[in-house]
Parts: C-alpha cells; sequence; structure tokens
C-alpha cells in the first residue's frame, strides 16, 4: 500500500485536487489544504525531508515581491480603474453617442455595443463594467424596438467579455505571470485577433440582419435625439470630420517608422487631438454666436471619445512605446480614470461622477479581488511545492508530450480540455492550476516537434542543431502564441452557460419581471435566464472559430520582427525593476531578472527543465 | 454558545476594519507607481526602493484584506456541486472545509513563518536588489495576515455552527 503511494504520489494528488475543489469550498484553501496534505504524506513516506514545509513562507514571500519578474501589481491598477470608470458613467456617455451614430442602421443598436465594448476593452481590463453599463442602457432599447431577445443578450454578454482579449486585459497579465513571459508580448500578441473578434461579433450581427431583418431592426428617426436645425442628423459634417482627422493622423505617423499595435494606438490619439480643438472651436463659437462650425452629433461623439482615446493612449501607447511598463501604465490610467472622471465632475457640476463614496468602494472591491486572486495563487504555489516535488510536473509533462499529433496533437487537446473545463472553472482558476501544469510539455514541444522547427523556420525564427536533433532556439514567440490562444479560449468561461460571470452579470441587471416600458409604455416581458443562454451560443462558436483560425494562422500572433522589437526596450526595464533573481528551494530558476538585457536579444526567459528543481 | 457568538462578532469587527482600512494603500500604491514612472522618465530619478514600497503596499493589501474577504465570502468556490445542495449541507461543508482545509492551513502558516519573519528581523534583512528596502516588514505580514486569517476562521466556524444549532434551515 504504502508502495503504491509512494509511486503514484502525483497521479493521487491530482486526482485529490480534483475531488478537493469539486467539493465547493474556497479553491485557495482547498488548494493549499491539498498540498501541505501530501507534504505531510511526503515527509511520512520519507519522500521528503522533515523541514520540507520550512519552504511555504518562501514561497508565499516570493508571490510578495513578485518573483516570476512580471506584473501582478498591474491586476488591482487595472481594476480600479476599470471601477471608477464603470461608476463615473463614462461607458453610458459613449454608449447613448454611438447609438446615435449607427441608430438607424439596420443592426445598428448590436453594432454600437461593440464598438463601445472595444472600446471600453482597450481602456480597461475588466468584463464587469462593460456588460452591467450595456445591460442596463442598451438592453432596454434594443427590446424596445424589437430586437430578437436572445441576440441582444448574446451581444452584450460578448461584447463585454472583449474586455478580456483586448489589452490590456488582466487575463493577459495573469497568462503572462504563469508562463514567465513580458506581458508586453502578450499585448502585442493579442491586439491583432482582439480586433478580429470583434470584427467576427459584428460579421455574425450582419448576417443575422441579412438572414432575419426583424431581429435586428434600425431605430425609426424620431428615436434620435440630436438633430440640425435643417431637420438632417448631422452625419455629413460627423463623416467630414472624421475623414479629415483620421487622414491627418495617418499621414503623420506616415514616416514615422512604427508599426503594428503602437500604430493603431498612436493614430487614434492623434485622430483625436486633431478633432478635439475643432468641437471645442465649435462649442465656443456656438456660445458666442449662437451657430455651429460643425453639426451637433459631429460636436458630441468628439467629446464623448476624448476620455477613452486618452486613456487608450495613457496605458496602451505609453506600453507599447516603451514608456511605461505595463505596471505603470496600470498605475497612470488609474489616476488618468481619477483625473478625467474629477473633470466632468467640475465641468458638469455632478457629484456623482466623482466622490470619496466611490472612490471608497472602489478601491474596497479592488482589496477584495486582489485577495481572492493573489490567494488562488498562494495556494497554487503551496499545492505546486508539494506537486514538483513528487516530480508531478514531470508526469503531466510525460502525458501531453506522449499525445498524439505532435504539435497540433497538442495544441488541440489542451484547446479542447481548456473549453471544457471553463464551463466549470473561470479563468483565474484555469490561469494559475491548467497553465502551470501545462507549462513545461509546451515548452518542450515548442522546442523540439518536428512540426514546431518547421514553423519556426516558415516564421524566420531561428532553429539549430542540437545534440544531432533541430530545434527551435528561443521558444518565446510559441508560447506567447499559446498564451493569446488559451486568452481567447479562456474568454469563453465568461459566457458559458450556466456559470459565465458575463452571463451572470447581465442576468443581475436585465429585467426580471414585466415592466412597462419608459418611451412607449407597452408591457415588455422580462428577459428569461434562457433567452441569455441561448445568446451566448452562437458567440462561443465564434471564440471556437478563433481559436481555430489562430492555431492555423500562427502569424496573426507572432512575426520575426514583431518578436525582435518587442522583447527588447520595455521587457528589459520591467524585468530590471520589477524582477528579481532569488532563486527558491522548489522553484525552477526564475528569470535572470537583474541582468538588463542587451538589445536586440529577446528577452525569453532562460528557463531550464531539462533538470529537476532541487528540494 | 453565546460567549462564543460575541468573540465571533468582535473577529468580525476587527478584520471589516482592518481590510476597509488597508484598501486605502492601494490609492498609496497608484501615487507611488506614477511618481516613480514620472521620476525615471523625466528626471532619471527610479528606484528600487520606490518598486519595493509599491510590493509592500499591495501585499498589505491583498494579504490583510483576506480575512474580510473570507467573511464577506467572496474567495471563489467551484460551486457546481454545492450549489445543489440543501442550506444545510452547504453549512456542513463550510464547516468540514474550515476545520480540515482553513485552519490547519492558516496555523502551520503561522507556525512556520513566525520563525521565518524573526531570522529576517534577527539579521535586519535588507534587500537583495540595489537601493531597496529592508525586508522584514513584508516578511511581518505573513505570520500576521494568516494568524487573523485562523481567527476568522474560527469566527466562521462558530457561526455555521451557530446556523445548523438554530431551529430549522437557516434563510
Amino acid at each position: 500500500m504504502t508502495a503504491f503511494i509512494a509511486a503514484n504520489m502525483a497521479p493521487l494528488m491530482f486526482a485529490a485536487l480534483v475531488a478537493f475543489l469539486l467539493v465547493g469550498y474556497p479553491i485557495a484553501f482547498s488548494l493549499g489544504a491539498v498540498g501541505l496534505l501530501f507534504a505531510a504524506i511526503g515527509i511520512e513516506l520519507g519522500l521528503f525531508q522533515p523541514d520540507f514545509m520550512q519552504a511555504v513562507p518562501e514561497r508565499i514571500y516570493g508571490v510578495m515581491t513578485g518573483e516570476t519578474g512580471t506584473t501582478l501589481l498591474a491586476v488591482p491598477f487595472f481594476t480600479f480603474m476599470g471601477l471608477i470608470l464603470e461608476r463615473s458613467g463614462m461607458a453610458e456617455d459613449l454608449l447613448e453617442t454611438v447609438g446615435q451614430m449607427f441608430g438607424t442602421v439596420r443592426g445598428g443598436l448590436a453594432y454600437a455595443v461593440i464598438v463601445v465594448g472595444a472600446l471600453l476593452a482597450a481602456t480597461t481590463g475588466v468584463v464587469a463594467a462593460s456588460v452591467i453599463s450595456m445591460g442596463l442602457i442598451s438592453l432596454p432599447i434594443m427590446l424596445r424596438y424589437g430586437y430578437d431577445r436572445r441576440l441582444a443578450a448574446g451581444t452584450i454578454a460578448a461584447s463585454g467579455t472583449l474586455a478580456q482579449i483586448i489589452p490590456p486585459s488582466l487575463v493577459l497579465i495573469i497568462l503572462a505571470d504563469q508562463f514567465a513571459q513580458p506581458v508586453n508580448l502578450m499585448y502585442r500578441g493579442a491586439f491583432l485577433p482582439g480586433l478580429m473578434l470583434a470584427g467576427l461579433y459584428a460579421l455574425f450581427v450582419f448576417a443575422v440582419t441579412i438572414w432575419r431583418p426583424d431581429a435586428a431592426p434600425g431605430l425609426p428617426i424620431d428615436a434620435i435625439a440630436d438633430r440640425e436645425p435643417d431637420g438632417s442628423r448631422g452625419l455629413g459634417s460627423l463623416a467630414v470630420l472624421m475623414v479629415v482627422s483620421i487622414t491627418i493622423a495617418i499621414l503623420a505617423m506616415s514616416g514615422s517608422g512604427i508599426s503594428g499595435p503602437d500604430r493603431v494606438v498612436l493614430t487614434m490619439a492623434l485622430a483625436i487631438a486633431v478633432a478635439f480643438p475643432v468641437a471645442l472651436a465649435s462649442r465656443l463659437y456656438e456660445q458666442a454666436s449662437g451657430r455651429r462650425l460643425i453639426s451637433k452629433l459631429a460636436e458630441r461623439v468628439t467629446f464623448v471619445m476624448v476620455p477613452p482615446l486618452f486613456l487608450i493612449f495613457l496605458v496602451l501607447g505609453t506600453i507599447f512605446l516603451g514608456l511605461a511598463t505595463p505596471t505603470e501604465g496600470g498605475a497612470m490610467g488609474a489616476l488618468g480614470a481619477l483625473l478625467l472622471a474629477g473633470v466632468k465632475r467640475r465641468l458638469e457640476g455632478n457629484p456623482d461622477r466623482l466622490n470619496w463614496t466611490l472612490i471608497r468602494d472602489a478601491l474596497e472591491r479592488t482589496a477584495k479581488l486582489s485577495s481572492f486572486v493573489l490567494f488562488i495563487l498562494i495556494g497554487a504555489r503551496i499545492f505546486s511545492l508539494t506537486f514538483y516535488g513528487v516530480d508531478g510536473h514531470k508526469w503531466v509533462e510525460h502525458l501531453l508530450t506522449s499525445l498524439p499529433g505532435g504539435l497540433y496533437g497538442f495544441l488541440v487537446v489542451v484547446n479542447l480540455a481548456v473549453f471544457l473545463l471553463a464551463f466549470f472553472l473561470d479563468f483565474f482558476e484555469l490561469a494559475f492550476i491548467v497553465v502551470p501544469l501545462l507549462k513545461p510539455a509546451a515548452e518542450a514541444i515548442f522546442r523540439t516537434s518536428a512540426e514546431a522547427v518547421a514553423l519556426a523556420k516558415s516564421l524566420g525564427l531561428s532553429t539549430a542543431l542540437i545534440g544531432g536533433k533541430e530545434q527551435v532556439l528561443d521558444v518565446t514567440p510559441f508560447v506567447v502564441w499559446l498564451g493569446v490562444l488559451l486568452a481567447v479560449n479562456m474568454q469563453t468561461s465568461f459566457m458559458h452557460p450556466p456559470f459565465g460571470f458575463a452571463l451572470m452579470f447581465l442576468r443581475s441587471v436585465a429585467p426580471s419581471q414585466p415592466y412597462a416600458d419608459k418611451v412607449t409604455g407597452r408591457m415588455t416581458a422580462p428577459v428569461t435566464t434562457g433567452e441569455i443562454y441561448w445568446g451566448a451560443i452562437p458567440f462561443l462558436a465564434i471564440q471556437l472559430t478563433m481559436v481555430a483560425l489562430l492555431i492555423a494562422m500562427p502569424s496573426l500572433v507572432i512575426s520575426g520582427k514583431q518578436v525582435d522589437r518587442g522583447a527588447v526596450a520595455p521587457a528589459a526595464i520591467e524585468q530590471r525593476l520589477d524582477g528579481r533573481g532569488i532563486s527558491l528551494p522548489g522553484t525552477p530558476p526564475p528569470m535572470d531578472g537583474l541582468k538588463p538585457l542587451p538589445p536586440g536579444t529577446p528577452a525569453g526567459p532562460s528557463l531550464d527543465f531539462s533538470t529537476p528543481p532541487q528540494l | 454558545m453565546q460567549g462564543l457568538f460575541k468573540l465571533s462578532r468582535g473577529i468580525d469587527r476587527v478584520t471589516t476594519a482592518i481590510g476597509r482600512a488597508v484598501s486605502w494603500l492601494l490609492l498609496a500604491a497608484i501615487v507611488v507607481a506614477v511618481a516613480n514612472a514620472l521620476a525615471r522618465k523625466l528626471l532619471g530619478l527610479g528606484s528600487n526602493a520606490w518598486l519595493e514600497l509599491q510590493w509592500l503596499l499591495f501585499s498589505a493589501v491583498f494579504l490583510l484584506a483576506a480575512p474580510w474577504t473570507l467573511k464577506s465570502n467572496e474567495h471563489i468556490r467551484i460551486d457546481i456541486v454545492s450549489s445543489r445542495l440543501s442550506a444545510r449541507q452547504r453549512a456542513w461543508l463550510d464547516i468540514a472545509g474550515h476545520i480540515l482545509f482553513l485552519l490547519p492551513v492558516a496555523a502551520l502558516i503561522v507556525w512556520t513563518s513566525a520563525p521565518f519573519a524573526a531570522l529576517s528581523i534577527a539579521q535586519a534583512e535588507g534587500s537583495s536588489n540595489f537601493g531597496g528596502l529592508p525586508q522584514w516588514p513584508l516578511k511581518i505580514l505573513i505570520p500576521l495576515a494568516f494568524g487573523l486569517l485562523l481567527l476568522q476562521g474560527l469566527s466562521e466556524l462558530i457561526k455555521k455552527v451557530g446556523e445548523l444549532r438554530q431551529d430549522g434551515s437557516p434563510p
């Protein structure tokens, strides 16, 4: 019996983990309990030294000092920022105005939800904020004008989850931490796929409007508020202003030599910097003479786009350009959000925009979220201390590397597993429990499998003959690719009935009783939970399509050029300043944090999994 | 039992007050991070002490807010099984979890981390980074936080047992 236990510690521990987690006790403590229970068994069986437990405080201390060299510190910053934006009403302003812009188009409100979802996503990293405000504002309007309820609910829930894939998402920060990659590389890798997802959502809405026009009708013109004196909506003026400012921005950027996500972000920031003075001049001119330079709609759209684009520039722009580390970007975004809310309060004389109660509330919610997230991490680190001690990582690696189909077999199996697990686990659980188990196997497969070597060559990454076998030299781009794949996949954990967070948030704000519509006075039936669940299904299919697309076309995430450029400045800074070169017992050595990297070197961590961790 | 309830209420009051108070340190961490970023970029004055201060503040927040988070039942669970149970069964489950998982883990961490922190104080341990902060304040936080968590676990246990002893199923 004891011989059997001693020989099968890893599988037994894994089975115990599943059982302990399913019981339904807070997982942070369940994880820690499994770890310590098996440590005790291991000591009893003579597998570990009696002082094995002394490593536990070291593990916790490691979490408290950001030992992996990346940026969990950004988690509270981005959370706080998202809460401030939610409470100060920025999402509402955006929704109303963008809804006006698209209103009369068939499916227009759904497009507005997707656009605002993507904009909010690029501003913050929190799902709750967008889903709740869109559920409160857009859902009643969509119901009023006869949108298909499932389509309305699904679009809102899915657009809200864009916050988890478009940088600066919390998911990407935590995945970067767990994969020991610079956050900034994950951000770059996820930028295009995130935008593509928003595009696919819009394409789906478009298909619905063709196939079933009455499922997403355009708003009647009477429902649009702003009118010019001549009765027109002022779309012409808006179009001219947009075309002119975007053209100027594109021209200004053409000689800059900046490409990729940085260029997109900077172009948007420049365009709004051009449009804003025009709108301001028009407003002042109107106050002086009673006439406007541009239409009211154009003015309103410009003013409402300033805060999100300013924040996107402040956060993503500075991170992409290497001016700030992701942590600093998060802190600046948090302070920027406070500043914007303060300006709004002053301009509108509305104390609801920002006050001490609002700040305290946001801080307290952030503190609790940080606490449960970091405690899961602490629990997972205690678990892995023992799990690595019994060579569990080798057991999992062996299981995964012996899958048929090499690289693609691995990716398909892993993604299917994560998709299924996402029905029961949310992304924190997936990221902290599943990712550390995958990582060693993933790196081994990316380094040596024939498909990975072929792929590396086709993407222009270097390979070399090591021990008579061709290997990929730097697996960083592949790990980032896997990270983005998992991020798109884990987005489904927010949309899976019945436990998906986005669905629960939407449920909490969608009408659950029949109500009289505010405008038409007609009695409106409540949105049923079933409608919310069914609405999510097509968007789950879109997520899976995107995962398949990314597996088939890795160049969407990685290109040799992007990797080299992205890895240099900010990543090196983040490592030097945030990282620490402490090697903990039982941990694979963290990245060599204190050594600044020479420019041009990809900043991949030098993890060596060929040697077991010393205990 | 009345005495125990009183103890439980006292513990809840203390941990809630601590949790709400430390939340404000997040605002301090944000300000420190921005100030450090600007000083580094504009004046070339970034320092490891400022970076470590952010981690110290953040650690104080997430560690010392943990008992309060437990009290508010906001540590996440996988509720696929427990959502099908009755309130009484869930109360039993929590009691078992507190006794078998939380209390032993918290006690073990207090027991191992107290000497860990004491050693750091005795050695006046400095940072492994150039210009960093002393490390003992960080290390003291571990036994402190898990000690409070242990107390909160006791308080939760008392409340759950009280729930079960009441007649009928609690709301």
